[in-house]
Parts: structure tokens; C-alpha cells; sequence
């Protein structure tokens, strides 16, 4: 188990490698430098912005200074914002996306589970079918539909009784739970519907196997046979789709930040695409994929955890 | 008086699109304490589908209808949680394909213990060590250290003698055995019968077996019904039966065993065709057809099941042949056709 | 024609004409094929039959709610532009980037999905680890920083988006390959000397069929959605091309006063999305019951 660990440790940082190394390429490769786009700047205030941020360097030596920098967790400086190092600018959005993800993914998990567990117990029923349509729904209303629509009901067709809407329509606020609902439910319901769906149809399909025909031999009753025996082998096609889970929830993070303006990892990356900030999103790039590579390598570990037969 | 009694069941599955599709027609027979009683046909014949519906075990679109009686209790008429009470404790089942029968994630210890601590109430560890002794009885070596395993560290004849040990332990009053042997090979198969033998001779323990197979049939069981497209064609004892068929698809089945007295280069033979869809019937015999001495009434009319001779020696046949005709015409076994 | 090559045509056709039979009778498939057709339509040859132009400012009829008269069934925005012209104009914009960028995505999938199935062993494990390796990495934030650096032209738009959506293609494609190429007619043909890349063109690809028009329609949603998103996010088509995404856009940072302006275009791209899904099921139902 622990050989199995270390070697899927050690395959993940050739792919990082990869990613830093395109991503890099990619910046430095492509016409059009970070202080391009401003105003016209003179010939010696640019040769001093280069100087200072290395960019006069040869290309072979400002990468291998970039990756030096990573070994020592230092992201680099950020180009835009002259004063901050990527580091701090991570550390202050980082709460944010946190602070929503955190919440949304095992909501999301708890929910879609119960509720495509119920749905797959009481098939071709109301439940079931009412489980299946929102499955539809959140398969194929794209969050930045479903997001707008939710500030429309709750921050602007219904009012509290101040007359203004019922939830903020966006903003953090300092975090308090207001301006984290409606983000909040739209992870929730996206992710939601996509676990239930699985949870249902992996359910259906345990519940037609041969050992539980021998559990109902047995004259167990039904719940003990969906919990002690059903509910393991079915849970894990949901631990594998954690993982896609979990990687497009920082992909859904940009889309609900830009929705709801929250001042997360999404928004950074956005603005540090369009500044060209290129240390920014060069850190930002290298965070995502590691945190990537690490959700698959914990959801294959859960896996075999999980299921007896898997062991390295 | 019989243990199981079994009149007139009738099981049948609905369909989205089409009429009810009907598996088993108007099956009856009666098991014994103590007895021995084969079910035996192709597959496709009813015969699995009869000890479901007899259980409950039905998928949710399957229907039964009739009397089964365990004892004094009607089970056709119980409700889920009367029947889970029954299921486990004074029947238990085993299944065919023991590779598949038991949960993957759990260990051999949970599946063994949770029948006994369910029905009798037992502590967690009375139930183990009950589970280790039931084990060692079927020959699992190590026991002790085995039980906390889980089913994929078994071969499959373990696992199938795991699931006896398991039931077993229960002490039930009827073991129903749904072709216990056919996934394994040769030898696994004569230790399986053989723990079947002593359940039923040491314990009392009624056993109603399901097979295709004549030869576990012959070292085993007392008594026989044989069916064929959802009917019983044939109930008698086991010896009666062996000695002398009376329908010729009984025959047929028993011709078709290969025999080591048979002369030299002869073929085995088999019984040309297949057996019908279930609900494709049409108003005769369903096994006209195939029938090498079939009459014009054969395909017109259906036989329905008579009782032969008198009891001790109480024969059923449904068939319209005239009883001594209806094995005589069968070429020997052996011989060329 | 030589053997393999007539009963895998054979194989084939059996195959097709209960399919189609059992695709038609998946009615929701159906209404949606009728559906989506519509508005494909009304998407291209639609404003051609238009009253109002999408650029033209209708200053009498400014921020008008979806009404009858002059012709504004979906409403105007601020400028007075009608938002039904927009719409459709905007439909073919993100239509036609699903299917270029649905086509592109596909060719390539099927390439490398058919060519590592059909090599098999090392190569194989290579080429699947590259795919490995790419589905690890988060694509919207790759596809922001592609789209910042190489431009909005259309076609590198829909370059950008199908740069990721051919990894699901490929990989099924090389299922499918890995087991066709252990069948009887691949080894037939390749006892009669036939060269591996005309068996993988002639044998391997039109049984691949089936599988690449599925999954075709899954990518579809995909790369619409990947657009709209990139679109949303003020990187996706630049004016005065118009999408999907770039109408939802605006119309969510105008919620308060002029709902319609979010809610028309989201419904036509839902309304699409759904009979992309629902004609996928039908395909799928069609071409291997089994998978009920």
C-alpha cells in the first residue's frame, strides 16, 4: 500500500513538471510582454522593469529560477500588482474560494448520496422521477444560468423586510453567511445532481446482484441490506466521480465567482490571464494542477480502502 | 405430515409491453422432514423460478399464486417482515453461483453471523464462535484465522462450502439448494453432495435440491419431480424413476447420461431441439415437438399430471402415451438409434 | 470485395436498421431532434426573415420587455436592439462553434484513440498516459490563459476549446479498438497481408461508428458550454461577433432592471443543451439496448 502511494506520488511530478513547463512556454513564447498593454512606457523605465523582473534573462535561466523558487514555496512576484508577492495574493483569496468549496463539496456529497440512494430504493417513484429530473437539470443548466437566475429569485424578486433582497446578490462581505448562500446552493445543486445520479444507477445496479439475493435469503431486512451491504459497493463509482468533481469545482469556482463577484482564486486567475500577469497565473496554474493530482491520487487511495479486493 | 407443501403454484412475470409472461403453471409436491427432493430440468424449464416464488424472493414484476405451506403457515400469504423471519431461520437457500454470492466487501465472519444474531439473538461473539465450529465442520482448515477474511481470499468450493457452514448454523428445517454444484468441478462437487448427505441424514435436515444434473439426483435424493417448460411432467421416487421412466423426456434425460457399460464407439445421444420460450406455448404438449414418439394428440391436447399405482409406490405422469408405452419405445441407452 | 471486409458490411447493416427503428420509437429523442432542428433553423435562416436587424438601435423601443408589437417578441436591451435578432444571431455563433469545435475534437479523438488501440502495448500506455496527464489538468484555466495569449479569432476560439473535449472521444475509441482488434475479421485480414493502416481505415473505423456519433453528441454540450462559459467570462467571440454566453452575460449584469434580457438566451441555450442530451440517450438506447 505504501509502495503503491509513493509511486503514485512520484509519477505526479512529471505531469506537474509538464504543466509548469508548458505553461511557462506558453507565457514567454507568445508576442506581447506583461507591461505591454499599459500605457506607453519609455525605454529606460522598461529596461528596468525587465531587469528587475528578470525578463532580460535568457529563457533557460529565468525557468530554472522559477522552478528554484517553487522548491521554496515562493511563487514568485506578482507583475500587476508591484508590491505583492503571488504568495500573499494567494493567501488572501484563497480563504474565500476555500470558504465556499469547503462547505459546498461534502453538502453536495451528503445530499446526492441520500438522495440517489432513496431514489434507487423507491424506483419509478415520485422520488425517484423528481430525483432524476434535478439530475437532468443540473447536468444541463450550466452554472452561469442557474447562478444569475438564483440572484434574480432571491436577491431581487423576493424582499426582505428592509426591501431590499432577501440575500445579497453578490460581494463577500467579510464573509458572513449571507453572501455565502447563494453560491453555496449553486455548487451545491450543480455537484448534487451529478453525485445522485451516479449513486442511483451504481445502487441499481448492486441491488440486482447475486449476494444480495442472498442477504434477502437470509431474511435480512431492507434497510439492513441497502447499509451493510449494498451501500459499500455503491458508493464507489461516487468516490471516483470525486474526483472529476472536485477538479471542475475549481473550474466552477471562476464561473461562480464571476457571478456572485467574489474576490476568490477564480477572479485572480482571471484578471491575472487578461493583465498577463504571468508570475500570477504561472503560480495559480501550478497550485490547481498539484491540488488536481492530489485529489486523484487521494480518491484512488480511497478506492482501495474501500474495497478489499484492491490492494497493492 | 409434510414439511413443505406445495399445491398449485403458479408464478409469472409482468411485462411493460405484452400480456403476463408465465414461468411456472400449476406445480404441486410435498417435501417431508427429513426428505429428500429433486427438482430436476433444462435450463429455462421453471424450476429456479418455482423455489423463488415459493421464498419471495421474486423479482419486483414477479407474481405467485396458490398454497404453499411450511408446516402450518401459509407463506404465499405472509407478509415481508412474517416472511424474513421464516427466510434464513427455518428455510435457507443456496445459490449457484457461489463466486458471486457473497458480498466482496464484507468478511466471511459478518456474512456467517448476521442470519444467527438476526433470528436467535446471539452476542457477537457467541455468533463467532458458532460460525468457527460451523467451519471446521465443513472442512475449512484454520478456521479461526479464515473468518476474518474476505470471500475473494476463497476458491469457489470454499465459498460454496462457506455458504453451507452458514446455513448450516441456522439448523434449519429445510435446506433448498439451487444447483449447489454446477459452477464447480468434479471433485468439489462429490464434498459439496457429500455435507448435503450428512445435513440430511445427521440432522434431519429436509433438502429440496434443484439440478439438471441425474447423477447428483441418484446420490442423493429420495424423491424426484421432473419438469419441463414450467409443468411437472413426472414425480416419482428416485429409484422408481431410475429403474423405469415414464415420460419420454425423462427418458430421454436419462438416455442421454453417458454410461461406462455403453458398447464401444457409440454416440451419446441427446434430445434433438431446444426447450420453448416461456409464454411462447401453444394448446398441447410442450414437449411434442421434440418428442420422438409423439402422437397427433400430443399436439392438440395438453397432458395433465395423473397419479400412477398406490402409494408407497405413488407415480405422477403427465403424458398421453399409455404407461407401458411410454418408456418402452426409447431406444436402450447405449444402443444406436 | 474480400471476406472479412463483406461480413463485417453485413454484421453492419443487420445492425443499422433496427437501430434507427428503435431510435425513432425513443420519443423524447425524437421531439428532440424535431426541436433542436427548429432552432438550428431559426438560428440561421431566421434573421434573414427578421423585421428588426440585431445591430440596428430601435431608439423608439428602449428596454422593452418581451411584447407583440413592433416585432420584439424577446424584447430590447438599452440601446434598443432587438433581442430576438441577437439571440438567433448569437445561436449561430455558438452552434456553429459546437459543431466545428465538436468535428474537430472528434477527428483528432478518433485518430489517436483508433491509432493507440490498434498499436497496442507500449505505445499504447504511453499515448494513454498523456491522456491521463491531461485530464488532471483544470482546462478552463489552461483555456483562459490560451485564449489571453493567442487572441478571440473565431477559429482559435474553437482550437482552444477542442483542445481538451477530444480526451473522452479518445479514450473510448481505444476501448472500442482494443477489443475490435482482437476479433475475427482483423486477425482474417491481417493472415491476407493487409496493411495495418488499411485495416484500421477500412475494418477498424466504420465499426467505430456507433461509439464516435454517442459520444459526438456528448462532446456537443460541451464544447457550447465551454464557449459560453469563456464567453461569460468576456473571452470567447469578440464583437461584434455575438454568442450565447456574451448575450447571458449581459443580461446578468442587467438582472434587476431588464430580466429578459438574461432569460431568453439562457432558455434557447438550455433548450438546446437538453436536446443534445436527450438525442445522445436515443442513440444510445438505439445502438446498444443493453445499456438500459
Amino acid at each position: 500500500m505504501l509502495a503503491y502511494t509513493l509511486r503514485r506520488v512520484l509519477w505526479s511530478v512529471p505531469t506537474v513538471l509538464a504543466v509548469i513547463t508548458a505553461c511557462f512556454l506558453l507565457l514567454h513564447l507568445t508576442p506581447g510582454g506583461p507591461f505591454d498593454t499599459d500605457k506607453h512606457l519609455s525605454a529606460d523605465v522598461m529596461a528596468n522593469l525587465n531587469a528587475r523582473y528578470h525578463l532580460d534573462e535568457p529563457l533557460w535561466q529565468q525557468y530554472f529560477r522559477y522552478l528554484g523558487g517553487l522548491l521554496h514555496g515562493d511563487l514568485g512576484s506578482s507583475f500587476r500588482y508591484a508590491d505583492w508577492s503571488v504568495n500573499e495574493l494567494v493567501r488572501k483569496a484563497a480563504p474565500v474560494s476555500l470558504g465556499i468549496g469547503g462547505i459546498s463539496i461534502p453538502l453536495a456529497v451528503l445530499l446526492g448520496v441520500g438522495l440517489g440512494a432513496l431514489a434507487a430504493v423507491r424506483r419509478n417513484s415520485v422520488i425517484d422521477h423528481a430525483v432524476m429530473m434535478l439530475g437532468n437539470l443540473g447536468n444541463v443548466v450550466p452554472p452561469f444560468v442557474l447562478g444569475p437566475v438564483l440572484v434574480l429569485c432571491f436577491a431581487i424578486l423576493i424582499k426582505s423586510a428592509d426591501g431590499n433582497g432577501l440575500l445579497p446578490a453578490g460581494g463577500w462581505g467579510d464573509g458572513d453567511w449571507r453572501h455565502r448562500v447563494l453560491p453555496v446552493a449553486l455548487l451545491v445543486i450543480i455537484n448534487m445532481a451529478a453525485i445522485a445520479r451516479v449513486m442511483r444507477g451504481s445502487l441499481i445496479e448492486v441491488l440486482s446482484g447475486n449476494f444480495i439475493r442472498t442477504a434477502l435469503a437470509k431474511g435480512l431486512p431492507g434497510h439492513v441490506i441497502v447499509l451493510r451491504h449494498a451501500l459499500r459497493p455503491a458508493l464507489m463509482p461516487v468516490v471516483s466521480l470525486l474526483g472529476p468533481v472536485c477538479i471542475s469545482s475549481i473550474t466552477a469556482a471562476v464561473v461562480t465567482e464571476s457571478v456572485f463577484a467574489l474576490p476568490g482564486l477564480g477572479q485572480l486567475v482571471l484578471n491575472g490571464a487578461v493583465n498577463r500577469d504571468y508570475t500570477l497565473v504561472l503560480g495559480l496554474v501550478v497550485l490547481t494542477t498539484v491540488c488536481a493530482v492530489l485529489f486523484n491520487l487521494l480518491v484512488d487511495l480511497a478506492y482501495a480502502w474501500l474495497d478489499p479486493r484492491i490492494r497493492y | 405430515m409434510a414439511m413443505l407443501e406445495v399445491q398449485h403454484l403458479t408464478v409469472g412475470f409482468e411485462r411493460r409491453d405484452g400480456p403476463p409472461v408465465t414461468v411456472v403453471h400449476d406445480v404441486s409436491f410435498a417435501l417431508d422432514a427429513g426428505g429428500t427432493l429433486a427438482i430436476v430440468g433444462e435450463s429455462g424449464s421453471g424450476k429456479s423460478q418455482t423455489v423463488m416464488g415459493l421464498l419471495g424472493l421474486l423479482a419486483s414484476n414477479g407474481r405467485a399464486t396458490g398454497h404453499v405451506r411450511l408446516r402450518d403457515e401459509n407463506l404465499l400469504g405472509m407478509t415481508p417482515r412474517a416472511l424474513n423471519r421464516i427466510r434464513g431461520d427455518r428455510v435457507a437457500m443456496i445459490f449457484q453461483d457461489p463466486m458471486t454470492s457473497l458480498n466482496p466487501f464484507l468478511t466471511m465472519e459478518r456474512q456467517m453471523t448476521e442470519a444467527l444474531q438476526l433470528h436467535r439473538k446471539v452476542t457477537r461473539r457467541v455468533a463467532r464462535q458458532r460460525a468457527i465450529e460451523a467451519l471446521e465442520r465443513v472442512s475449512i482448515p484454520d478456521a479461526a484465522r479464515r473468518i476474518g477474511m474476505y470471500p475473494h481470499e476463497f476458491s469457489g468450493g470454499m465459498r460454496q462450502r462457506v455458504l453451507i457452514a452458514a446455513a448450516l448454523m441456522m439448523e434449519p428445517d429445510v435446506l433448498i439448494a439451487d444447483e449447489p454444484t454446477t459452477a464447480l468441478d468434479v471433485t468439489v462437487q462429490a464434498q459439496i453432495m457429500a455435507l448435503l448427505r450428512e445435513m440430511n441424514r445427521e440432522r434431519g435436515t429436509a433438502i429440496l435440491l434443484i439440478t439438471h444434473d441425474m447423477g447428483v439426483v441418484a446420490e442423493l435424493c429420495d424423491d424426484v419431480m421432473v419438469m419441463y417448460a414450467g409443468r411437472a411432467v413426472e414425480k416419482a421416487s428416485a429409484r422408481a424413476l431410475f429403474e423405469a421412466p415414464l415420460h419420454p423426456y425423462t427418458a430421454g434425460l436419462l438416455g442421454a447420461l453417458p454410461r461406462l457399460d455403453a458398447p464401444g464407439g457409440s454416440t451419446l445421444r441427446t434430445i434433438p431441439g431446444n426447450p420453448p420460450m416461456p409464454g411462447s406455448g401453444g394448446a398441447g404438449c410442450a414437449f411434442a415437438p421434440r418428442c420422438a414418439v409423439a402422437l397427433e394428440r400430443c399436439h392438440t391436447e395438453m397432458p395433465v399430471l395423473e397419479s400412477i399405482g398406490a402409494p408407497p409406490r405413488l407415480r405422477a405422469r403427465a403424458c398421453h402415451l399409455a404407461v407401458d408405452e411410454g418408456a418402452a419405445r426409447q431406444p436402450a441407452p447405449g444402443a444406436r438409434p | 470485395m474480400n471476406v472479412p471486409t463483406f461480413i463485417a458490411a453485413a454484421a453492419r447493416k443487420r445492425r443499422t436498421a433496427p437501430a434507427l427503428a428503435r431510435f425513432v420509437s425513443h420519443r423524447a429523442a425524437l421531439a428532440s431532434v424535431v426541436l433542436l432542428g427548429l432552432i438550428a433553423l431559426a438560428c440561421f435562416a431566421g434573421p434573414l426573415f427578421l423585421r428588426n436587424s440585431p445591430i440596428d438601435n430601435d431608439w423608439s423601443a428602449i428596454a422593452l420587455a418581451p411584447t407583440l408589437a413592433g416585432g420584439h417578441w424577446f424584447g430590447t436591451d438599452e440601446l434598443g436592439r432587438d433581442l430576438l435578432a441577437r439571440t438567433l444571431v448569437g445561436g449561430r455563433v455558438s452552434l456553429e462553434v459546437g459543431l466545428l469545435g465538436t468535428f474537430v475534437s472528434a477527428l483528432f479523438g478518433v485518430i489517436y484513440g483508433a491509432t493507440a488501440g490498434f498499436l497496442g502495448g507500449r505505445m499504447d500506455a504511453a499515448m494513454m498516459r498523456i491522456v491521463d496527464m491531461m485530464y488532471a489538468i483544470p482546462y478552463l484555466l489552461i483555456a483562459i490563459l490560451m485564449v489571453t495569449l493567442f487572441g478571440r479569432a473565431f477559429s482559435l476560439v474553437v482550437l482552444t476549446i477542442s483542445a481538451f473535449s477530444w480526451l473522452d472521444m479518445a479514450r473510448v475509441v481505444r476501448g472500442q479498438t482494443l477489443s475490435l482488434r482482437s476479433r475475427e475479421f482483423v486477425d482474417a485480414a491481417r493472415a491476407i497481408g493487409v496493411h495495418p493502416a488499411a485495416i484500421i481505415a477500412r475494418h477498424i473505423v466504420p465499426n467505430l461508428a456507433g461509439i464516435v456519433a454517442i459520444y459526438a453528441t456528448v462532446t456537443v454540450p460541451s464544447i457550447i458550454l465551454t464557449e459560453s462559459v469563456l464567453s461569460f467570462l468576456g473571452l470567447g467571440v469578440q464583437e461584434p461577433m455575438t454568442s450565447w454566453g456574451v448575450l447571458i452575460q449581459d443580461g446578468a449584469q442587467k438582472l434587476d432592471a431588464m430580466p429578459w434580457l438574461l432569460l431568453c438566451p439562457a432558455v434557447l441555450l438550455c433548450a438546446t443543451l437538453y436536446c443534445v442530451n436527450f438525442i445522445g440517450d436515443g442513440l444510445r438506447d438505439a445502438l446498444d439496448p443493453r445499456e438500459r
